[in-house]
């Protein structure tokens, strides 16, 4: 008899694979430093600041979401949730003039480079008050006067833009450093080689940070991207590192480590982060792709309840300093929200408004 | 006046921006030690050093992003594509990153910079070598592009594309690098973005061509003149912002106009030109306005089919005398 012809696969099966009921995870997490905050170089003050941000990136993004629900705006909502550790202590660990650019998941990053809570809620409600006017709305978030230089929606589309930066640092002399943020779907794109070997090539001093959350869009990182990502550095004799996302005390060690290296010896590096989104891709997402039970084994690692836990473990802060941040956090954020909901539209003049620096031509306006 | 070629133009312009302002600087492939693979870079590397004049890999998405970033912090830069035609591979580069990046982000950041190199074809160099993209460019907002026809526009234009503070596209031709003509020997010689030139003056029929289309345009025109038709030919120069008044201006005089070309004809300048002029002097129209362009089918490598999908001097004259009924 003629044995079976095989049908071809390309694409790795992903939900459909025989498991034996084990959760199969899209990344495995490195473990986390042992380190406490005083041998790293923070105060008690600087953790309990880092709590504060992440619990604000937690709960702005909460309301958010519930927001979006409610009807109070439209478009693309992605969501940070999860990821927030990773914002946070990198910006602790950069010098505030350090360029930063990331992608279209990017709320945590603008709030936690200055923009607050208010500007941020109103630039999704796509009101005049907002960031970027409404003209930009959740995945163009800036402060570009605080080097927070955007979200960007083409996915790897941003990764040269943050490579032109360094070079304009290097060019400058300026001591300033680039960092640029992208997900594991954006190490598919070509964009990404030619930058990385240019950025060899040139020495030029910026960060190119994988945030590895297992997924592009709905497609685990198996299935999307061969071998171990932070590996593909050593194809451009890159200096590169991988760590845990999910304790922002660790990613500010490594960031700290690695944003002094860059700065000192003018040199690129290519970092994985690993993390994990909690929510869909994006609002529309409904999340068929994983299983709950991988879903809940990462929750055990969320890195705001880590940090608040932190915070009680080393007696940093006690329950109640805690709570009263929380409560804070919680007025500034539904105030945020009542702030962008009675916040103006742009008028219709800014239709024609932010095209040009220099002499405007809009073609064939009547 | 100097008599220049096109090439010495825009070097002169390049050199003149550079030493003006030092966060001017050149990027592209084979620009600094090779000295240009038209030799429009000749001599910037001796003269600024390898900080300012940039060999990038053949990396048209990578370094067109790089440009960006870097006009986004300040610089000044001038990315040089070999052709505009592998510059499709930076389309997103410029496309959704230049053009979009200020208005997305309220008006927060610009980006300054220059994107220059030869556009549409350049003799038998096949389909992927050939493409005219003027038209698609200017279908973006923010946006300017440029395409010059002769040395003296070439450097005004570019000293102004340096100094214009968003994205310019800045179109040449390869095969108008050794095309001489006088050069204006004024100091700091800048001519504006968006401003037709009126280059003969004419009675009977308005052509407006420009790029490698306004020499088939000049040629044309001697021809008729032996004729006795009379052509205006205005070279719009920049073909975004669009100079409309300069054109309607000659149409109220000749009341017949011809469009040459070198784009394929849908949604081109020819239809979006001839468009404007329907509804701004419609009632001064003696005949439908006519184009001369590309035919809807790739650039062909055979010599004579080549030739015949190129617009010339006889297409020319054939649509004037269509609108002269002739």
């Amino acid at each position: 008899m003629a044995k079976k012809k095989q049908e071809a696969v390309f694409t790795p099966i992903g939900l459909n694979k025989n498991n034996n009921g084990k959760v199969d995870k899209s990344v495995e997490l490195p473990p986390a430093t042992k380190k406490k905050h005083k041998e790293l170089g923070l105060s008690d003050d600087d953790v309990i600041a880092m709590f504060d941000q992440m619990y604000l990136q937690r709960r702005f993004e909460e309301r958010a979401m519930q927001m979006y629900q409610k009807g109070k705006f439209g478009g693309f909502l992605h969501l940070y949730i999860g990821q927030e550790a990773i914002s946070t202590g990198t910006v602790f660990a950069l010098n505030d003039d350090d360029d930063i650019i990331t992608a279209y998941r990017d709320h945590g990053w603008g709030l936690v480079r200055g923009i607050s809570a208010k500007e941020g809620m109103a630039e999704l409600f796509g009101k005049a008050t907002g960031c970027s006017k409404g003209k930009g709305g959740s995945m163009h978030f800036a402060k570009t006067e605080n080097h927070f230089w955007g979200g960007y929606g083409i996915v790897g589309g941003h990764i040269p833009i943050g490579g032109g930066f360094a070079f304009a640092n290097k060019y400058l002399g300026n001591g300033q450093i680039s960092t640029c943020f992208f997900g594991d779907g954006a190490v598919d794109q070509g964009a990404l080689h030619e930058t990385l070997n240019m950025s060899q090539l040139w020495k030029l001093p910026c960060v190119y940070v994988v945030e590895n959350n297992g997924y592009s869009m709905g497609t685990a990182s198996n299935r999307h991207t061969v071998g171990e990502i932070h590996e593909r550095a050593k194809g451009y004799g890159m200096k590169s590192a991988l760590f845990n996302g999910m304790d922002a005390l660790t990613v500010y060690e490594n960031m700290k480590a690695i944003a002094d290296d860059v700065r000192e010896n003018s040199i690129p590096y290519f970092v994985e982060i690993r993390t994990y989104r909690y929510r869909g891709h994006s609002m529309s997402d409904p999340q068929k792709y994983r299983t709950k039970e991988e879903l809940e084994q990462y929750q055990k690692t969320d890195p705001v309840e880590r940090m608040k836990q932190y915070l009680l473990d080393e007696k940093i802060a006690k329950q109640k300093e805690i709570d009263a941040i929380q409560e804070r956090i919680e007025e500034d954020v539904l105030e945020a929200v009542k702030f962008a909901d009675e916040s103006p539209f742009p008028e219709p003049d800014a239709l024609y408004e932010d095209m040009f620096a220099g002499t405007p031509f809009i073609h064939d306006k009547k | 006046m100097a008599v220049l070629q096109f090439r010495e133009a825009l070097k002169e312009a390049i050199d003149e921006e550079m030493d003006r302002d030092e966060n001017v600087f050149v990027m592209g492939e084979e620009v600094a030690e090779y000295n240009g693979a038209y030799k429009v870079t000749e001599g910037l590397l001796d003269k600024y050093g390898f900080k300012r004049v940039i060999d990038t890999p053949i990396s048209e998405l990578g370094f067109a992003g790089i440009g960006v970033g870097a006009a986004m912090k300040g610089l000044r830069p001038i990315v040089e594509f070999m052709t505009f035609n592998f510059a499709v591979l930076a389309a997103d580069q410029i496309i959704n990153h230049a053009s979009k990046v200020r208005y997305m982000l309220g008006g927060q950041a610009s980006v300054p910079i220059v994107f220059r190199g030869p556009n549409a074809s350049a003799g038998q160099l096949g389909a992927t070598h050939s493409v005219a993209y003027d038209s698609m460019y200017a279908h973006f907002p923010g946006l300017s592009v440029i395409y010059p026809s002769e040395p003296d526009d070439a450097k005004g234009l570019l000293k102004s594309a340096i100094r214009n503070d968003d994205t310019v596209i800045f179109m040449e031709s390869e095969q108008m690098y050794g095309l001489k003509g006088e050069v204006s020997e004024e100091k700091d010689y800048i001519i504006p973005i968006g401003k037709a030139k009126v280059k003969r003056e004419g009675e009977d029929v308005t052509i407006v061509a420009t790029g490698k289309m306004y020499h088939i345009a000049k040629q044309a025109a001697e021809q008729l003149a032996k004729d006795g038709v009379d052509a205006e030919i205005i070279d719009p120069r920049t073909i975004k912002p669009f100079d409309l008044e300069t054109v309607i201006k000659s149409i109220k005089k000749t009341h017949r106009c011809v469009i040459v070309d070198e784009a394929h004809p849908f949604g081109g300048l020819a239809s979006e030109v001839g468009f404007l002029i329907q509804r701004e002097a419609f009632d001064y129209l003696d005949a439908p306005v006519q184009r001369v362009c590309l035919p809807d089918v790739c650039a062909p490598f055979s010599k004579p089919l080549f030739d015949l999908w190129l617009p010339d001097a006889k297409n020319v004259i054939e649509a004037v005398n269509a609108v002269m009924y002739r």
